[in-house]
């Protein structure tokens, strides 16, 4: 019995771990996408964030100035995407393909000029990543130990969906932000300026895609390295569109794809006869059948991916 | 009055112009790494023109690209956009791969299996897509994100499979030379040892490609979904069957440009450790190309050249990144190049409002 709940307290580890960085750029995608912008640079948003992360840790010593420095990065990078699409009325596919380029490669760059062309950042020792919480106060291993004294900027993650939650649907600039994405003309008739909403939606998802990926380098691992986000910018994005672009909708697609992972982990790691290859793809075959058997079509915001330009 | 077009109305200059800007950030960014910009500029164009050996491989390593190029423009044409190229090329590579390994043909045929193979597996992983968009309405883009990873581990899985792995390497087994796309008669005289037809059956497919979408019933019924799917419903066209159609079409394009690396190329596929990103790398190619098929040949052209050349950077200790920034900073530029289109047209306006003034005045 004991061992059976310190599996399952071993598989939620897996999900608690594998879903916030998910979570975090998901939330930031749904408020850009809400906003009427895609954004589809978040995967290069996350891994400059995973790199800025690690890199601030490593000076400051500090997980969380870490943590926060990420998320500026990936906000400088949702300026260049506000700027192109918001501004200049671009093709919003085309400004994130650049972002996705710039993002990697700036990231990969500073890394190997700053640390001897090596493509790895040093590794972070423990007390310079970011708090797990009741140190101590669990046995190693055990239910209470994988899964109340995970990582705080875990619980964090999930508070931030009810607060987003609450933004989108009982504040103004909520509704603002809807509308934008929605109806910009009829937006801007009632007075609301939908350059600064989209502005604003898109820094937030830049920010929030920086700390996603900063996640990763200061928790699930302890250093920048080359493959640390590849795709998950991408997964990001789809739980989006898989919780029909709302903030809740995105939590459960990201954690429906988190105990995915923890399942793959656990079974993977207690030497399961099938090949970890199979295993890996457990996550996707899933979200696929899940949204085959139970979900079905979401409706996309109406003037998403269309650039707004004021009329004279 | 009779109107001049002038070269800003065009799309081609204001590539050029993204194209300087962005080696002019990049050579900013190495100098503020304190790396010579002119030694690693120096070195990538060398990598790439200083001998007929580089150039032929330029044209070796833009083959793949232009395809997956191609499949991405295709499929913007209806309006779809194929993020799934990457699973497609992985699970055409295998498919030529599977063949020429297990396949007992003549030379030449049995090439042309291989990419009948290549073809049909990446034509099935796209319509497949295809199929949940027009039965379930699901999204495409998320389902051909999922496709990419299923590709990617079904690949890994493939090539560790007891029967197919080689024995020493973490790879498949060789194709069979009779399966190689390799031109033996024209290796001594390029000196490269990896020439191959791809680049040949890359332009032939950009051609067939425009014919099919500028002079083709089908292709104007595929214009006709991409501008207004309600619009072309109602003039009498099948929306899901045009989507059905160009999807898989789309990914064949991308599963044949697997099956042009792999046959031409390593002629077997290693264990992935990342995402290869010959897909992702199309949507860059059909974008600096202008989503044009013709232009994608070109713009395949120099982002093999860069890649290639970017190989050569380690030689000047210069981070070969700078090759993706330069490519990003391209992009960017000719996404925000919309804003510069309209100042130069607000300029030429406003002269030709003073010429009228003027002539106003004299008259007067």
């Amino acid at each position: 019995m004991n061992g059976f709940v310190n599996v399952f307290g071993l598989i939620l580890n897996g999900m608690l771990i594998s879903t916030p960085p998910l979570l975090l750029a998901a939330l930031g995608s749904v408020f850009s996408e809400k906003s009427g912008v895609v954004n589809i640079g978040i995967e290069g948003m996350m891994t400059i964030g995973a790199y800025v992360g690690a890199v601030g840790a490593y000076f400051t010593h500090n997980g969380w100035v870490g943590f926060l420095l990420g998320g500026i990065a990936g906000m400088i990078f949702g300026l260049l995407h506000a700027f192109a699409c918001v501004t200049c009325g671009a093709d919003q596919t085309i400004a994130g393909t650049a972002i996705n380029f710039i993002g990697p490669g700036l990231a990969l760059f500073l890394c190997k000029s700053m640390f001897d062309n090596s493509s790895d950042t040093p590794s972070l020792p423990t007390e310079y990543k970011l708090p797990k919480l009741f140190n101590g106060v669990f046995k190693s291993g055990s239910f209470g130990y994988n899964v109340l004294g995970t990582y705080s900027a875990v619980w964090l993650s999930f508070i931030l969906v009810a607060v987003i939650w609450f933004v989108f649907y009982k504040t103004r600039f909520g509704m603002r932000l809807r509308a934008a994405g929605e109806h910009p003309e009829a937006c801007e008739t009632l007075g609301v300026n939908v350059f600064k909403v989209r502005y604003a939606c898109v820094l937030l998802s830049g920010f929030l895609a920086g700390l996603g990926g900063a996640f990763v380098t200061l928790a699930t691992v302890s250093q920048f390295r080359p493959t640390v986000i590849v795709g998950q910018g991408f997964i990001a994005i789809a739980a989006v569109i898989f919780g029909k672009f709302t903030p809740q909708g995105a939590f459960l697609g990201c954690l429906l794809f988190g105990l995915c992972n923890g399942l793959k982990s656990v079974l993977s790691a207690m030497g399961s006869s099938v090949s970890p290859n199979i295993l890996s793809m457990i996550p996707y075959v899933v979200t696929i059948l899940v949204l085959i058997l139970f979900v079905g079509s979401g409706r996309v915001p109406a003037a998403n991916g269309k650039p707004y330009i004021k009329s004279k | 009055m009779k109107s001049k077009t002038s070269i800003w109305d065009g799309n081609f200059i204001y590539v050029i112009i993204a194209i300087v800007v962005g080696f002019l950030v990049g050579a900013i960014l190495l100098v503020s790494a304190g790396i010579d910009p002119g030694l690693t500029y120096s070195t990538l164009f060398q990598g790439v023109f200083s001998e007929p050996k580089y150039i032929v491989y330029s044209f070796v390593y833009a083959a793949p690209y232009i395809m997956t190029g191609l499949s991405v423009a295709f499929s913007f044409k209806t309006g779809v956009f194929n993020i799934g190229a990457e699973g497609q090329f992985v699970v055409g590579s295998l498919a030529a791969v599977l063949v020429g390994i297990f396949g007992n043909m003549p030379p030449v045929i049995h090439a042309i299996v291989c990419f009948i193979a290549a073809a049909a597996a990446g034509a099935a992983w796209g319509a497949i897509v295809g199929l949940m968009k027009i039965k379930r309405g699901i999204n495409e883009v998320l389902s051909y994100i999922m496709f990419n990873w299923i590709a990617y581990y079904l690949s890994n899985y493939v090539v560790m499979h007891s029967g197919v792995k080689a024995k020493s390497i973490e790879a498949t087994k060789d194709i069979k030379d009779s399966a190689s796309t390799v031109i033996q008669g024209l290796i001594p005289a390029t000196g490269c040892p990896k020439v191959n037809s791809g680049f040949f059956i890359a332009t032939i497919a950009a051609i067939v490609l425009w014919f099919v979408i500028k002079k083709t019933t089908f292709g104007y019924q595929l214009r006709a979904v991409g501008l207004s799917k309600t619009a072309s419903e109602y003039g009498g066209i099948s929306s899901s069957k045009i989507f059905m159609v160009s999807m898989a079409l789309s990914g064949m394009l991308a599963g044949i440009g697997g099956a042009i690396q792999t046959l031409g190329m390593a002629g077997r596929i290693s264990q992935f450790s990342g995402q290869e990103s010959f897909g992702f790398d199309g949507i860059t190619v059909a974008l600096i190309g202008g989503t044009n098929p013709i232009g994608c040949i070109f713009a395949g052209l120099f982002y093999g050249a860069m890649k290639y050349g970017g190989n050569k950077l380690t030689l000047v200790n210069a981070p070969k990144e700078i090759v993706n920034i330069i490519m990003g900073t391209i992009i960017f530029f000719i996404a925000i190049s919309l804003l510069l289109k309209r100042i130069i047209k607000g300029v030429q306006q406003k002269k030709l409002d003073k010429a009228k003034e003027l002539t106003a005045a004299k008259e007067a």
